[in-house]
This record gives C-alpha cells, sequence and structure tokens, in this order.
C-alpha cells in the first residue's frame, strides 16, 4: 500500500522536490498536489523574460498538466483549489471549494507574498506587484495603453520589472531608497556601472527617494507618486519590488513552530514530524530565501527523507546573483563588501564596463563582485565554498581560472 | 627610386672598422646599411651594432644649434665666445691652464687640427684623449718594445696562423667581424687552435679549445711564465734573438724570479696546472700564433708591462712580421689608431714623434712654422680632470666623449667640471652627462654627416663619408676647431678650406724629415700627401706605411727584423709582475671588472637610441659567481648596491658561474640619461698605470649587497616619460615604446591616485580609456592606458611579488590594434593563454557556452538536455537555457 503524500503549491520548490522523489522512489507515494494558479508548474524566474518579450508562458512551462496525469499525480490547481486549512490530527488538507485530501506526509511548499510598502494609497487601481503570470498579464495588459510607470525597488525584481517594461514601450522611472542599485548584491562601484549600463537602455532613476505617498485620481487610478522632498512623479502604473516574506499563514494557523517562516530542521523536516517544508516558505537556521539555487537543493535534500533514503542534510551555501536583464552580465556572492581584517583586490576596465572585486580574509576568498565579466564567477564561487587558501594563487586571482 | 644614392663608408664604432655600403634617401633621411663587401676589414659582415646605425640617424636628441649657458647661441657668439675664454685665461694663467680632451670618435682631420692647435700653437701639452683610457698601455709597450706605436700584423693573419690568443678581450662582443672571421677560419681550419685567456668565461670561449680564466691582473706572471717554459724547453729563436734584439738576458731572468715554475705560476694566476701546460706547450709547438689583446690587457696598473710581457714571447720566438703571427692590439675606438697618428694623447706630439725627443720637438715646430710649441707633456687623462679639479686647468675643451661617464672616479670628474671656469663640449648629441656640465655646447656634425679619414686596428686608413647634409647648424669638428684656432691669432697655420687639405698637411708632416739620416718614423704616409680632392674622395681603404717604398701601402712591418729604436732591434722588456694597486681588504672584499656589451657602444648616446640594439641587455646588470651571490644574499634578477671607496652604483643581478669567485662584472656602458645609478665610472678606483697612465678600469675593490627597495615595477609607454623620481629607474628605448625599470623606497599614499593625476603619465588624448588592477594589501597595482584601441602605456608596481615578462607586452606596441581577449590578459602580463574559445554563453547561470555543449554534445554523444545538464550543468539551475540546449541537440 503507497503512503499519501500531499504538496501544498506548485512552485518550483514544491514540484523540483516531487520531480526529485519520482526519480529516487517512483512508487512510493500517491501523490496529490494543490496549486493556487490554474496552470500547471512554471518557471516564476522566468517571468521577466515573458514581460519584456524574450520568452512566452509556454517557454517556461516545466510541467504540463499532461506531465501530472503521466505521473500518476493528482492536480488541483486554480483560485479555487488554494488550500486553506491543515487538520494536524486528521492529517488532512482542504482547500477553498472544500477540496480534500489526506496524507501520510505533507509537504508545504507555499513560497512567500511580495512586500506590500506601508504608504497611504497602496490600494489604488495599477498598484501591483510582480510574483506570477497573473501580476505579468496584467503588466502587459497597462503597457499597451499607458505610458508612464514606475517600479518601486532598484533590486533584481525591481530592475528585470522596470526593463521589461522600458522594452514594452513604456517609460519607466525606478525609485530605490539607496544611493546603490542592487545594494544587496552590488558594491558602490558596480551598482554604479550597472545604473549607467540601464540609463542607456532607457531606464530612469530617482536614488535614494522616500516614497511619501501614493495619489489617486478620480476613479481611485493611481497617477502620481509623492516623495518626502515634496517632488512628484506622475505615472499610470506603480510596482512595487521590494521584497518578499514567507507566506506562512496556513502553518501557523496549524500551528506549525514558524518564526520569520516555517522553520525546519536540516531534513526540512518542521515541528511536526509529518510536515516537511521547502522553498521561501521556510525558515532554515535563522535565513530565508529568495533565490532559486537552495531551492533545488532543499528539494534534493527533503525528497532523500521523504523517500525514505534518509542521508541528506541541507546546509545553505553562499549564492551567487545573477540578474536577468539581457546584455547585462553581474554576479556576487559572499561577503563582497568586508570590514577592516579583509583585503580587497580590484579590476576596472571603465570602457569596458568591466569591474571585479575580490575580498580576501585571512588569506581566503569570502566575496566575489563581478560586474561586466562574469566568466569566472563559478569558479570564484567554488573557490570560496572550499575555503581554501589563495595566497599560492592571489596575483592571478582577479584574472580568472585559466591563469591560476 | 631615384633619390637614393649609395655611399662607402666606415662604421663609427668598433676598431675593426668594418666598410659600410649606404643606400641612402636624403629626402626621407633614411639609410640602409649593409656591409661592404669589398672592404677588407670586414668583406660585407657587419656586426649589431653596423647594422642598426641606420635606427641612428634620426634628428630627435641631436645637438643642432649652439648653445651658451643654456641658451641658444649663433655660431659666431659662441666661437667668439670660447676663443676669447681660451686667450683670456691662457693670458691670465698661461698656456697650462687650458686643455682639449679628444676622442676616438674624432676624425683623422678633427684630430690633428686640435692636436696642432693645442701643442702647436696654444703652446700646451694639454691634448689627451679617452684613447688614454683603452690604448694607452698599447702605445707605451710598443713604443718600449719596436721604438715605435706599431701593430705589426693586419687581419689577414687570421686565416694564416695555426693558434690564435685572446688575451682580455671579449672579442666576440667587443670585436665581433674580427671575431666572426676567426671563426671562420676555425670552421675552415679545425686544426687552427683558439685559446682565450679571462678571468671571465664570455661568449668568445665558444670557439676556445682551451679556457684560461686567470686571477685580474695576473698576466705578466702567465707570460713570463711562458718566457721561462720557452727558455727551457729550447723552444726560443734563439738566432733572431741574436739578430733584432737586445735585453733579453734581463727579460729572460726577470721571468725566470717571477715564474720559476709551472706550479707556482698556476697557483698565482689561479689556473688548472695541466690547462696552464697545455697552453705553454701549444704556445712552444706552433710557430704561427697571434696574441689578439684588448682592454684586459691595456686596462690595468702594469697594462704597459703586460703589453711588453707578450711581446717579448713573440720576440723571443721570431714570431712576428710574418704571415700568421704577431702581438696585435685590438683597438676599441674607430679611430684610436687616427689619434695616436696625429699624436693625440698628451705625451705625443705629432705623426709618431713625441716629446722626448728634442729633435722631434724641433721637426714638428718647424714644419708646423710655430714659435709656441709645446715641449713637454701635458696631463693624461686622469692627471688632466684632477688638475681641473685643483683648478690648474680652468678652461677645458671636451670633444665628441662623456668623461662624466667613462672616466675613473668619475664622479670626482662631475665635480672636476661644475668647478671648471670655463667647460665646451662639442658633441653631435644634446643631452649627455658630460654636455649637462658644459657652459658652451658646439654642434659637431654626427657621423653620417662627417667627412675625413680613420684607421682602423690593422693600420688601415679608410674614408668615412657624409650621407646626409649637416643636421641643424653642425659643423665638422676641424671647422669648429679651425674657427676658434683663427679667433685666437692662428689664421695662417688654420687657413684650411676642405679635411683633404688638412689631410695632405698631416700626410706631408708623416713623410718630412722621415728618412735614414734624420731618423725614420714607422708613420709614413707621405705618398698621399699630394692626393688630389678627387683622388681623397674616391681613396680605397689602404695600409700604412704609404710612402715611396709602399706606395699601395704594407700589410706587416717588422719581417725584415729592422725596428725603429736607435739600435735598430726590438727591445726586450724585463718584467716585474706587480699586483693591482688596490686589493680588496676586509671592508671591500670583492674585486669589480668592467667591460663592453654586444649590442652597446660606450656611453650609449647613440645605441641606445636604435631599438633593437636595447634588447639584449636591457638593463645595467651585476654578474656574480653562485657562491658569492649566496654569501651576499643575492637573489637572481633583484636589485643589487655596489660599492667602491668612490662610489657606488645599483645593477640587477645575474647570477652565473662564468664570474669567478670573488669576482663581480658590470658593464660599462650606462649613463645618467638612462639610469639613475648605473655609472660604473663612479666606482671604477683613479688609479693609473705609470708609464701608459692608463686607468686600472677593470680592478676595484668593492661590497655588494641587496637592494631592498619598498616596491618596484616598470613601465612600458608609447612616449617618453620622466619617472626620475624613483630611487632607481632604467630607460630603454624599444620598438614604438619606452621601458623604464623602476624600483623605489617610498610609497605614494595610493597608486590609483599617483598614477591617474600624474600627468606625465596620464594621456592627453581625447578619450583615455583606463583599465586598472589594485590589490593593496598584497602591494600590487597596474595599469593599462588605452587609446583609440592600441596600448599606449602600461605600469607594473609590486610590493613583493615577481613582475611579468616584458616580453608579449612590449609586443603589443606595433600591433595596429589591441584584440579583446589581449586587452583582457594585459594586466596579467601574460598572453591570452589557455582560454577556450567557449562561443556565446548559452547557460548563463553556470557560464556554459555555445561551444562548449556542442563539443560535449559530438565528443560524449549526449542525446538529452539532462545528459547535457549531468555532464556541464548546463540548464540545471534556473533552467531558462533548456530550449537552447535542445535546439543545439
Amino acid at each position: 500500500m503507497k503512503q499519501r503524500l500531499v504538496v501544498i503549491g506548485n512552485g518550483m520548490a514544491g514540484m523540483k522536490t516531487v520531480e526529485e522523489l519520482l526519480s529516487a522512489a517512483p512508487e512510493k507515494y500517491d501523490i496529490t498536489v494543490f496549486g493556487a494558479e490554474p496552470y500547471g508548474n512554471y518557471n516564476r524566474i522566468m517571468l521577466s523574460s515573458v514581460l519584456c518579450g524574450e520568452k512566452t508562458i509556454e517557454d517556461i512551462v516545466i510541467n504540463d498538466r499532461q506531465w501530472y496525469a503521466d505521473n500518476g499525480i493528482c492536480l488541483y490547481a486554480g483560485q479555487d483549489k488554494a488550500v486553506v486549512r491543515i487538520d494536524r490530527v486528521k492529517r488532512k488538507v482542504y482547500a477553498q471549494d472544500g477540496t480534500s485530501a489526506a496524507y501520510d506526509r505533507l509537504l508545504i511548499a507555499t513560497g512567500s507574498n511580495p512586500v506590500v510598502a506601508a504608504i497611504p494609497g497602496n490600494n489604488l487601481e495599477g498598484v501591483i506587484s510582480f510574483r506570477d503570470i497573473f501580476d505579468v498579464n496584467r503588466m502587459l495588459a497597462y503597457s499597451r495603453c499607458h505610458n508612464k510607470a514606475v517600479v518601486l525597488g532598484g533590486g533584481l525584481l525591481g530592475l528585470e520589472a522596470a526593463n521589461g517594461l522600458v522594452l514594452r514601450g513604456m517609460d519607466v522611472t525606478v525609485i530605490h531608497n539607496n544611493a546603490v542599485l542592487l545594494n544587496r548584491q552590488m558594491d558602490r562601484q558596480a551598482g554604479e556601472m550597472l545604473r549607467r549600463e540601464l540609463e542607456l537602455k532607457g531606464l530612469k532613476f530617482k536614488m535614494s527617494a522616500k516614497t511619501q505617498q501614493l495619489l489617486g485620481d478620480e476613479n481611485g487610478h493611481i497617477k502620481a507618486v509623492r516623495f518626502e522632498d515634496g517632488s512628484e512623479l506622475e505615472c499610470d502604473l506603480f510596482v512595487m519590488a521590494i521584497g518578499v516574506r514567507p507566506n506562512m499563514a496556513l502553518a501557523q494557523e496549524a500551528g506549525i513552530y514558524c518564526q520569520k517562516g516555517i522553520v525546519v530542521n536540516d531534513t526540512l523536516q518542521s515541528y511536526d514530524p509529518s510536515i516537511y517544508a521547502v522553498g521561501e516558505c521556510i525558515q532554515h537556521r535563522g535565513d530565508t530565501f529568495g533565490l532559486v539555487a537552495p531551492l533545488f537543493e532543499q528539494a534534493k535534500v527533503c525528497a532523500n527523507h521523504l523517500s525514505a533514503h534518509g542521508v541528506a542534510e541541507y546546509s545553505t551555501l553562499p549564492t551567487a546573483t545573477k540578474l536577468k536583464v539581457t546584455g547585462i552580465n553581474l554576479f556576487s556572492v559572499g561577503d563582497f563588501i568586508g570590514d577592516k581584517s579583509c583585503e580587497s583586490i580590484h579590476f576596472t576596465d571603465s570602457a569596458l564596463g568591466i569591474y571585479k572585486k575580490l575580498v580576501i580574509k585571512a588569506n581566503k576568498l569570502i566575496g566575489v563582485v563581478l560586474y561586466g565579466d562574469t566568466a569566472d564567477g563559478n569558479w570564484y564561487q567554488e573557490l570560496l565554498e572550499k575555503h581554501e587558501p589563495v595566497s599560492g594563487i592571489r596575483d592571478v586571482l582577479i584574472f580568472g581560472k585559466a591563469y591560476a | 627610386m631615384n633619390d637614393q644614392t649609395t655611399v662607402q663608408t666606415t662604421c663609427p664604432y668598433c676598431g675593426v672598422g668594418c666598410g659600410i655600403s649606404a643606400q641612402v634617401s636624403e629626402q626621407n633621411h633614411q639609410v640602409n646599411i649593409s656591409g661592404d663587401k669589398t672592404h677588407p676589414a670586414n668583406f660585407g659582415r657587419l656586426c649589431s651594432k653596423g647594422s642598426a646605425l641606420g635606427e641612428t640617424v634620426e634628428l630627435k636628441g641631436r645637438l643642432l644649434q649652439p648653445r651658451i649657458y643654456g641658451r641658444n647661441a649663433s655660431w659666431t657668439e659662441a666661437l667668439d665666445l670660447v676663443a676669447g675664454s681660451f686667450i683670456n685665461i691662457i693670458a691670465k694663467y698661461g698656456p697650462d691652464a687650458v686643455a682639449i680632451y679628444g676622442s676616438g670618435q674624432l676624425l683623422t682631420e678633427d684630430y690633428y687640427v686640435a692636436n696642432k692647435l693645442m701643442k702647436g700653437f696654444i703652446g700646451s701639452g694639454n691634448m689627451d684623449t679617452n684613447s688614454r683610457l683603452c690604448m694607452s698601455s698599447s702605445v707605451a709597450g710598443h713604443k718600449r718594445a719596436f721604438g715605435s706605436d706599431t701593430v705589426p700584423g693586419c687581419y689577414d693573419d687570421y686565416e694564416q696562423a695555426e693558434m690564435i690568443i685572446l688575451i682580455g678581450s671579449n672579442t666576440a662582443w667587443c670585436h665581433p667581424v674580427s671575431f666572426q672571421r676567426i671563426q671562420a677560419a676555425k670552421d675552415a681550419n679545425p686544426a687552427l687552435k683558439i685559446i682565450v685567456i679571462d678571468p671571465r668565461r664570455t661568449a668568445s670561449c665558444d670557439i676556445a679549445d682551451l679556457h684560461l680564466p686567470i686571477a685580474i691582473g695576473s698576466d705578466t706572471i702567465l707570460f713570463n711564465g711562458l718566457l721561462h717554459f720557452l727558455g727551457q724547453q729550447n723552444a726560443l729563436n734563439q738566432a733572431y734573438i741574436d739578430a733584432h734584439t737586445e735585453g733579453f738576458p734581463q727579460a729572460l731572468k726577470a721571468a725566470s724570479i717571477s715564474s720559476p715554475t709551472i706550479e707556482q705560476v698556476a697557483a698565482q694566476c689561479k689556473v688548472n696546472i695541466e690547462d696552464l701546460q697545455c697552453f705553454y706547450r701549444w704556445f712552444a709547438d706552433h710557430e704561427k700564433v697571434m696574441s689578439l689583446y684588448s682592454q684586459g690587457v691595456n686596462q690595468s696598473s702594469s697594462g704597459t708591462d703586460k703589453v711588453n710581457a707578450i711581446i717579448n714571447c713573440h720576440i723571443a720566438t721570431g714570431r712576428i712580421g710574418h704571415p700568421g703571427m704577431g702581438p696585435f692590439s685590438l683597438t676599441g675606438q674607430p679611430n684610436a689608431m687616427g689619434g695616436r697618428e696625429v699624436g693625440g694623447l698628451c705625451h705625443q706630439l705629432a705623426a709618431h714623434m713625441d716629446f722626448s725627443n728634442n729633435a722631434d720637438i724641433e721637426r714638428v715646430s718647424r714644419f708646423w712654422n710655430t714659435h709656441a710649441i709645446a715641449r713637454k707633456p701635458g696631463f693624461a687623462a686622469v692627471e688632466l680632470f684632477d688638475a681641473i679639479y685643483d683648478g690648474k686647468v680652468k678652461a677645458v675643451w671636451i670633444m665628441g666623449t662623456n668623461p662624466a661617464v667613462s672616466m675613473p672616479n668619475a664622479n670626482k670628474v662631475i665635480q672636476a667640471l661644475q668647478l671648471c671656469d670655463f667647460v665646451v663640449v662639442s658633441d653631435c648629441i644634446a643631452n649627455t652627462d658630460t654636455t649637462a656640465l658644459a657652459h658652451v655646447l658646439l654642434p659637431a656634425q654626427g657621423w653620417s654627416e662627417k667627412d675625413g679619414t680613420v684607421t682602423n686596428s690593422e693600420r688601415r686608413i679608410s674614408r668615412q663619408r657624409a650621407l646626409f647634409s649637416p643636421a641643424g647648424r653642425a659643423k665638422p669638428d676641424w671647422w669648429i676647431i679651425t674657427q676658434i684656432a683663427r679667433r685666437m691669432g692662428f689664421e695662417q697655420a688654420f687657413d684650411y678650406q676642405t679635411a683633404s687639405e688638412i689631410f695632405r698637411e698631416h700626410a706631408a708632416l708623416s713623410g718630412f724629415e722621415n728618412n735614414a739620416e734624420q731618423g725614420l718614423r714607422d708613420f709614413d704616409i707621405s705618398a698621399l700627401a699630394n692626393i688630389s680632392q678627387h683622388d681623397y674622395d674616391h681613396l680605397q681603404p689602404i695600409q700604412w706605411p704609404v710612402n715611396q717604398a709602399y706606395p699601395q701601402g704594407r700589410a706587416r712591418l717588422f719581417d725584415d727584423g729592422q725596428f725603429f729604436t736607435a739600435s735598430g732591434k726590438a727591445r726586450f722588456i724585463p718584467i716585474e709582475p706587480r699586483p693591482p694597486v688596490n686589493l680588496p681588504d676586509k671592508d671591500y672584499p670583492l674585486i669589480l671588472n668592467t667591460g663592453r656589451l654586444r649590442d652597446q657602444w660606450h656611453t650609449m648616446t647613440r645605441t641606445a637610441i636604435a631599438a633593437k640594439l636595447n634588447q639584449h641587455k636591457p638593463e645595467p646588470f651585476l654578474e656574480v659567481h653562485p657562491v658569492d651571490a649566496q654569501q651576499y644574499a643575492l637573489l637572481p634578477s633583484t636589485l643589487a648596491v655596489i660599492e667602491s671607496r668612490w662610489g657606488s652604483m645599483i645593477a640587477r643581478v645575474q647570477i652565473t658561474d662564468s664570474q669567478q669567485q670573488g669576482c663581480l662584472f658590470v658593464p660599462m656602458h650606462w649613463t645618467e640619461q638612462y639610469a639613475s645609478q648605473g655609472r660604473m665610472g663612479a666606482l671604477v678606483n683613479p688609479v693609473v698605470d705609470p708609464v701608459s697612465k692608463q686607468p686600472e678600469s677593470k680592478h676595484t675593490p668593492v661590497r655588494v649587497r641587496a637592494y631592498q627597495p619598498v616596491w618596484q615595477g616598470f613601465i612600458l609607454s608609447r612616449r617618453e616619460l620622466n619617472v626620475t623620481k624613483a630611487e632607481y629607474w632604467v630607460k630603454i628605448k624599444g620598438e614604438q615604446f619606452y621601458r623604464y625599470e623602476l624600483a623605489g623606497e617610498t610609497l605614494p599614499e595610493d597608486w590609483h591616485g599617483y598614477v591617474r593625476k600624474n600627468p606625465a603619465i596620464t594621456a592627453d588624448e581625447i578619450n583615455p580609456q583606463w583599465q586598472e588592477y589594485q590589490d593593496s594589501g598584497n602591494g600590487n597595482y597596474r595599469a593599462a592606458l588605452i587609446v583609440d584601441n592600441q596600448l599606449e602605456t602600461i605600469i607594473f608596481i609590486s610590493a613583493d611579488s615577481p613582475l611579468p615578462e616584458r616580453a608579449w607586452l612590449t609586443s603589443l606596441f606595433v600591433k595596429p590594434q589591441l584584440e579583446t581577449r589581449e586587452r583582457m590578459a594585459l594586466l596579467t602580463g601574460m598572453p591570452p593563454l589557455g582560454v577556450p574559445d567557449t562561443g556565446i554563453i548559452v547557460c548563463a547561470c553556470f557560464n556554459v557556452g555555445e561551444k562548449t555543449i556542442q563539443a560535449a554534445i559530438r565528443e560524449k554523444g549526449l542525446k538529452t538536455h539532462q545528459e547535457v545538464g549531468r555532464c556541464l550543468k548546463a540548464g540545471t539551475n534556473c533552467g531558462s537555457c533548456v530550449p537552447e540546449i535542445k535546439a543545439l541537440l
């Protein structure tokens, strides 16, 4: 008799876990998947490529409905299939429309929710987030009949959204509360180079700006942004891209221990031994997640345990940053700012738009920023993960693997 | 091309005196140099220096205008000032308060009038020349042995000899064309024995059957030992000794005292006894022996004795004057011999007459029709600059030479010239260490403009002919001298209009009262005394004497056993060996030897202009034996400070066992124009041979230590830069770039700011592009300035990391455009290497390129994107490239 696995969340982390599980123990579970979006499983990271027109929705589908059928997975997808309750005693989950499923093992992969800025007017028409296909479609609709867009947040998602909207013909201004773009991923110099390059692509920036209020027209539609310095900027579309928060409401209501996210151990198990969690909804050793690489690693470890191999342990490795804006290469990993105990190695060729910075501490590579030429990013990441002294190759380190 | 003409001339460098066939394009001021196949000195061969002459004729750096106290002046003003000052100083302090210091670079005609002016009309012996530093021991040795300054043999002897000994001569580098000819002779006749006697194992040892690395200064013991050995072995030519020589018993006795046994000689010369025996045996066994010698013999406090110790062995065996044999002095400069012929050394008077003979003085006085003739020798080079320092000589005129660099104790020479009331320098180059000290600069014509004659090592007089019209206001040296002479009141005696007029007078003097009754002199070119301008212009190379008896010249002298001594016999000189004057001691335990390099000439004023001549040995260096290197903690290619009691220098360490333990070698060439601390002359002890007054430039006690700068580096730049702020710098001209080797004792606050704000480095181009590398924790800074996608300047600074080879970087200056991969490799200093061409990136997450994927599919037979993913990781992260991977499948 097969055991029953229920998966809440039809996103990348959950489905990667299912894929891994199918390859590790194809006969072990009857699998039921609940998803709040009316699609199969798609590559959320590629939404910006869809937005900017390089890809279609079809292009980014990972597993279509046929795939679920072929693998004997019961898929409940759609807004009314969103799970609203977990009954841990009866080991059963319930969807909005009453659909229920019993489980022996439950996997929560509910992902994250975009952060909405707490400013007056954040509920106006035309104020949206950038999270799913629905958001992309709304932005595309705006781009067809409106001109001015403002993107709040100069992080990865914000810049990708802004770039997409520019490519869709909109006049886009990015508002960022820091002087440096991607300030979580880039140092000042790389951030400056990025800004110049994006400006050449048509993006506008308002840096170190504090948004005070969103102003609406008589129809309750956004018409402008007002800043703390009193200035205003007209807009027809306002995209918030200031980060995400783990989506853990369902787990919390079910009494599963949560802090910033659903707290899991090194085997991705929550405080309830029959409930696992992966992806952006979890908190592991204090960390929450927003990039794809650790999610996939979690999926592997989780599948390993669900399949009862039970040998893998998850640990978070430094994760590299990449920006999906065609023609712009950037990469960063580790502590690329450093402190007084660190030394840094720099390489710049401004005319070629290349900047590299390596941070060294106690003869070890601890951080990397690459802009323009990211060819050796993965090599640096390996060096950084290996945690071995680099003194022997220090003089050639910044020139890449070929010279080391 | 219509405007091209071919001119036969001679090379201005060493004493081999090679003929050159110059294809001149006056319009472009360019010349193609090739060897003159008809010239008997070289038969078409040329060395690296001669071949590169075409690169040295540029006008950049030339002195083109008279200068007075730093400002441009007219010839009239400059000549008036020089003549007036000389007149005033002579009037106040007498004729011995002025002096001329000439050069083996001057042509015979220039030399003749300079000497005539000083010794004949100013009336002082104070005309000496830089030949004092290289040939005067040979002159003195010849004079003692033969009664005349005669080189008996000729280059033809190379092919006829059975054994050639190179003594104190790195012929391969210093007289390359002679060396090639010897090498060819050996190739044609493998039985030809080549022996090199030199403390260093030089490039000349490549063809040697035997190398005797004798202790520096032990030559007299070696050759006394040979004489003694020949006596013991009955290998002497007693008949010749009896008939044609005098003083043999005394010489043999002295030899037997200094060098009683082979064992003792071997011990004192610090050579292997078997090798020594072999040398002596070979000498005894071969009739046709040539002894070629050069500065290793001459530049010594017993240089004259060394010359005579060698000559003693030749006259004791009668091996002189006949084909394939004889002592042969390889002269250093193109016209050292011409200088000797006119009497350019201070103890000489003119035409191989000197102050030792009153009749000669009267004779020259009659010939010149002067009442003011000098009657005693003047100051020889070292004495001369001492006399200037002491204020005895108040005005000096330096012609075509660079004593601030080349003299021993050269820092004192600089001080002397700084103290001197009136310093005149005639030169073709504007900025030399010596022109920097002049009150008046007179622009002389350079090699490519001069017209006259030179004499090479084998007494061969050749024409040096002008290739170009004079540059700027440059004038022939003889013209400058005669102009001064006329202004000093000697119009009649210096009424020359052409160089040929001077040559005719010089030839006439050589034959003047030159006969058996009034005394025979070896130097006699009286057959040329009436040479027409046309014949002078077409004069073919000819070996003196050229007189009634030998109208076509004479290849060898002394074949008749007749010498120019009073008795007509060759004189043996008893040699009592003397060690070098200053011996190593506790404070200065090492011996410094100095010498020439293959591709540089003298103080580099011309050779350093030719980029290709700077590649062989780009930087002043120090050769040191491995054991000494270890003892003094010197590492290869690091810098070392060498100090003597007189001065110091910094040079790049080269560890080699071709150098003897306890001895160091540095090249003689570098000046302050090309290196901050590369002047070896500053260290050399001001010690001279008592007879020849030649300095002991090859033996100075020194000490050495590692130089430990805070930073080192180099700059390569398309433009000339001013980098003299660094404590150590060397400037090297390359093909379309200048290279600066640098080291410093203080660090700028930050290199980025220092370099980028330095107007000397930052280009004034419209679109300068900088590439920079900084690792301040490691003390590394590198920057490249790129203009129009060409490398303009590149800088490498390092605290202690090794610096890259310069070769690849320098090669980029001749490239019309930098390739991107070259640009990205610039600051590694290494050519783009091992970077496989990955093609356009398909998987951005793992940076996997199209070509890499295609290759893996092809080579490993991959069928699905999952297989590609497992193999290359491509497509396994975000997966966005899976469609592209599928397309490639």
